[in-house]
């Protein structure tokens, strides 16, 4: 009788919370969604990353969305567009009823001062390259021209809007379905703050008039982020999620006992070392998507040893990309033979990494180094991270027994490693890249000449003309063979040594339907609903 | 006594002066910035950014920019998070943290004391051996693998308390507070025990005792007075630490309180937002630590008759 009173307590907390947040969504529509990170914020002009991303797709909408059952984009606040031969100008048919979540119609204006205001500069934007492409708008961002009229996008009437790229840029569309690219509403921005205004307060509870599938209810910082259906979404019909319940998990750990406990729908990710596991188990939950992403390691050209291209060569060779994924990551990842992951919007990369230690050896011995020549020890520098350690541990193993070469592993804090990355401060370093918009370009790109994510030091001018060229011209067909040409030189002069394709792997209710694999993990809410079989 | 407080509070003026103004410089001198990301910015737009935020004046006029600011109570716009201020998330944080710490203490006096009193009194036998044991495992098994642990046996196996979450679903305040509390209650039994056993063999208690005292009187009256002038003094930088090093069990437990916020500024280089939370819990840790200076100089006859 002693224990009388925990027992009570124990039996009411028992009974209390056998609904789990699962169920009780299942009931109500609500949807628990495991977020990551807290987000920076909710204004598509100034925040990046991607847990701000999963909750902007449910509050505002770009011209066109992601497509959930394909390639390619479907059309959003913008019901049809048309493009001139050249593919460089742009006419957006805005659909009548698409509405901001307080009622006003949204017009092609609206995108005109939305996108003025990502290329004010002094906004501080971090995408306003998305825009680039826009005739005038590089020049207006960096104060070359004041006169926003001069930028190419216009509103021709009220639901109407023309854009005037500079060159064809076939991936135009796609990138609409970024969210630097949305609207904003200009009367909420302006009552709260002025157009350059990081710090206004639209984006609060009570403030937030955006036109998305969904409304911000609540914000609870680091706790939860509650959207609600949004009543004057122009397709609410048919939105069948209620609320959307985002959590900012940081640790993968608790997340995965929040998802086995049935708090969460659905994980941002899965603790690597559990991945195996559910592997063997045939866990139901487990999800491995395809996603464009692709982890590399960066060489720096610029060093001593790796400006020769054989060294760059012979280390890429002797890598074992299958032994890698199949025995370090073990979790689905690709071994990565491009830089651009393969099937990006129908590209496919034709290069190839052959796994050939004697020909590693031979370019070793062909640039010098020999048992007399000892090749100095190299220096792998990656962000703290365990898995990041288990896959450079691997390469090490590897680069020692197949070249002889002995490696040091030098682990960083990701402020510390980001910075040494920038300025040169480094030989091989861990990278990935996850592609902005379904597009060879948003990988291709990134090792132009002075592009600010290049950070190995390469210059290539054929490199450089070929992604131009391929720009440049409307023909997919032409434009592809075009890139593929240039990834061709990417490898051959091997600045990066491609190590995987990366996949999504996350935990999913079976209760969730309509979260379709997509390339870029975009999901829009208004495919999602809850159901149990 | 209030004049030593008030002496006491007018030294934590140039302390709190003095890690304001270190931390100031040491944050910039940790490679990295607040807007280094994954996908570099443009040294356009870097520019921009850090005009934005006055990055771009000199460190001295930075600094003094910042002090005159924390002089008005304003601790400037957090980085990371445009749109919130220092300020604002410190007062969103912190009563989840109190709150945290509060539950904790309080567990960890109900567990420390009674059975460090416990053992002291029952010496050497098994109610001493026991729960000695059990404070020794508490002081040696972090809460890393402590909150772990109890969430796959209550939260997971036996499925009657909620994995993590503050507030949002029934019991779900149990663990966190167990967790944190835990290694305190090992500590504090500890130090009970010891001074107990200290003061028992003390004259004073036998005369006590020679009295006639009963024994409940002797224990709570007397003894327990002295005993736990140890308890006291601990207890100051024991709050202080609670608050500053919830980091651990707050991220297990995914509970929005300050001690995420710290330690993640730090790794976002979040500058406004690490002097911040510094500043603060350094004026937590001077002001818990100027409490139980004075509460055990109350509970000390003689430094009581002293002051």
């Amino acid at each position: 009788m002693k224990n009388l009173p925990l027992l009570t307590l124990l039996f009411l907390i028992s009974c209390s919370s056998n609904i789990t947040p699962v169920d009780d969504g299942l009931e109500k529509q609500i949807f628990h969604f495991g977020n990551g990170s807290e987000p920076q914020g909710i204004d598509p002009h100034i925040v990046t990353g991607v847990p701000e991303h999963h909750i902007l797709i449910s509050l505002c909408e770009g011209l066109t969305i992601p497509n959930p059952f394909g390639d390619g984009n479907l059309p959003g606040a913008a019901e049809s567009w048309q493009i001139s031969e050249d593919g460089m100008e742009y006419i957006f048919n805005l659909r009548k009823n698409a509405k901001w979540s307080n009622g006003d119609d949204v017009t092609a204006e609206d995108f005109v001062w939305s996108w003025q205001r990502i290329l004010t500069a002094s906004l501080g934007s971090q995408y306003p390259d998305m825009l680039y492409y826009l005739v005038g708008a590089a020049e207006y961002h960096t104060g070359e021209i004041n006169d926003f009229s001069e930028v190419g996008v216009k509103a021709l009437n009220k639901y109407t809007l023309k854009v005037s790229l500079k060159a064809p840029t076939p991936f135009f569309i796609g990138m609409l379905s970024h969210y630097s690219t949305w609207p904003v509403h200009k009367d909420t921005v302006l009552e709260h703050g002025s157009i350059d205004d990081r710090n206004g307060q639209w984006t609060r509870p009570g403030n937030f008039v955006c036109n998305g599938a969904f409304n911000l209810k609540s914000w609870e910082l680091n706790n939860k982020i509650i959207v609600e259906k949004n009543p004057n979404y122009w397709d609410a019909s048919n939105v069948k999620l209620n609320q959307i319940h985002y959590y900012p998990v940081s640790n993968v750990m608790t997340e995965d006992r929040m998802f086995r406990a049935g708090q969460l729908h659905v994980t941002s990710t899965l603790p690597s070392q559990k991945c195996p596991i559910y592997i063997e188990e045939n866990n139901p939950d487990l999800r491995i998507d395809p996603y464009m992403g692709t982890y590399f390691y960066r060489l720096n050209t610029n060093n001593s040893v790796l400006k020769d291209v054989r060294v760059r060569k012979a280390l890429a060779y002797s890598i074992d990309r299958k032994l890698l994924v199949d025995k370090v990551t073990k979790c689905g990842q690709i071994p990565a033979y491009s830089f651009t992951p393969p099937g990006s919007n129908g590209y496919q990369p034709e290069t190839s990494i052959a796994f050939d230690p004697e020909l590693a050896k031979q370019l070793l011995n062909e640039a010098g180094y020999s048992d007399n020549n000892a090749f100095p020890k190299l220096e792998i520098l990656f962000n703290t991270n365990e898995d990041h350690r288990k896959v450079a541990l691997a390469i090490q193993q590897m680069w020692q027994q197949n070249l002889g070469i002995s490696v040091e592993l030098v682990n960083q804090d990701w402020k510390v490693y980001l910075s040494r990355e920038m300025v040169g401060d480094f030989q091989v370093s861990r990278a990935g890249w996850i592609g902005d918009y379904e597009d060879p370009n948003t990988f291709l790109d990134l090792m132009r000449p002075n592009r600010g994510n290049n950070k190995t030091g390469w210059e290539n001018a054929a490199y450089d003309s070929l992604v131009a060229k391929a720009n440049s011209t409307n023909d997919q067909t032409e434009r592809y063979k075009l890139l593929n040409e240039a990834e061709k030189i990417l490898i051959e002069n091997m600045p990066i040594i491609p190590l995987y394709t990366y996949v999504r792997n996350y935990q999913l209710s079976s209760d969730v339907k309509g979260y379709n694999p997509h390339i870029l993990d975009h999901h829009h809410p208004k495919f999602i609903y809850l159901e149990r079989e | 006594m209030i004049s030593i407080f008030f002496k006491r509070l007018l030294l934590a003026i140039p302390v709190l002066l003095a890690v304001a103004s270190l931390t100031f410089f040491l944050v910039k001198l940790a490679p990295g910035g607040p807007f280094d990301a994954d996908k570099a910015v443009s040294p356009q737009v870097l520019k921009n950014l850090n005009e934005a935020y006055n990055l771009n004046a000199s460190e001295w006029e930075q600094y003094v920019d910042y002090m005159t600011g924390i002089l008005k109570g304003d601790f400037g716009p957090s980085f990371r998070f445009p749109g919130r201020s220092v300020s604002e998330m410190i007062a969103t944080g912190l009563p989840v943290t109190f709150e945290l710490a509060f539950y904790a203490i309080l567990i960890a006096l109900l567990i420390g004391v009674s059975s460090g009193v416990l053992a002291a009194l029952k010496r050497n036998t098994y109610l001493d051996f026991i729960p000695m044991a059990i404070a020794m495992i508490g002081i040696c098994v972090p809460t890393f693998l402590m909150g772990p642990l109890l969430v796959l046996i209550f939260g997971i196996n036996l499925e009657i308390l909620p994995v993590s979450g503050w507030g949002q679903l029934p019991g779900d305040k149990i663990l966190p507070s167990i967790t944190l509390g835990f290694a305190y209650a090992a500590y504090i039994a500890r130090l009970s025990r010891g001074g107990m056993l200290e003061v028992l063999n003390q004259d004073f208690i036998r005369t006590a005792r020679a009295k006639g005292l009963t024994e409940s009187n002797v224990v709570i009256k007397h003894a327990m007075q002295g005993g736990l002038i140890p308890v006291v003094s601990f207890l100051g930088p024991a709050i202080a630490g609670l608050l500053a090093g919830s980091f651990v069990v707050e991220t297990i437990f995914q509970i929005p309180g300050l001690g995420r916020f710290y330690v993640e500024a730090a790794f976002n280089r979040d500058y406004t937002m690490i002097l911040g939370t510094t500043i603060f819990f350094s004026a937590m840790i001077v002001f818990f630590n100027l409490l139980s200076d004075l509460a055990a100089m109350w509970l000390n006859p003689r430094s009581r008759d002293n002051s």
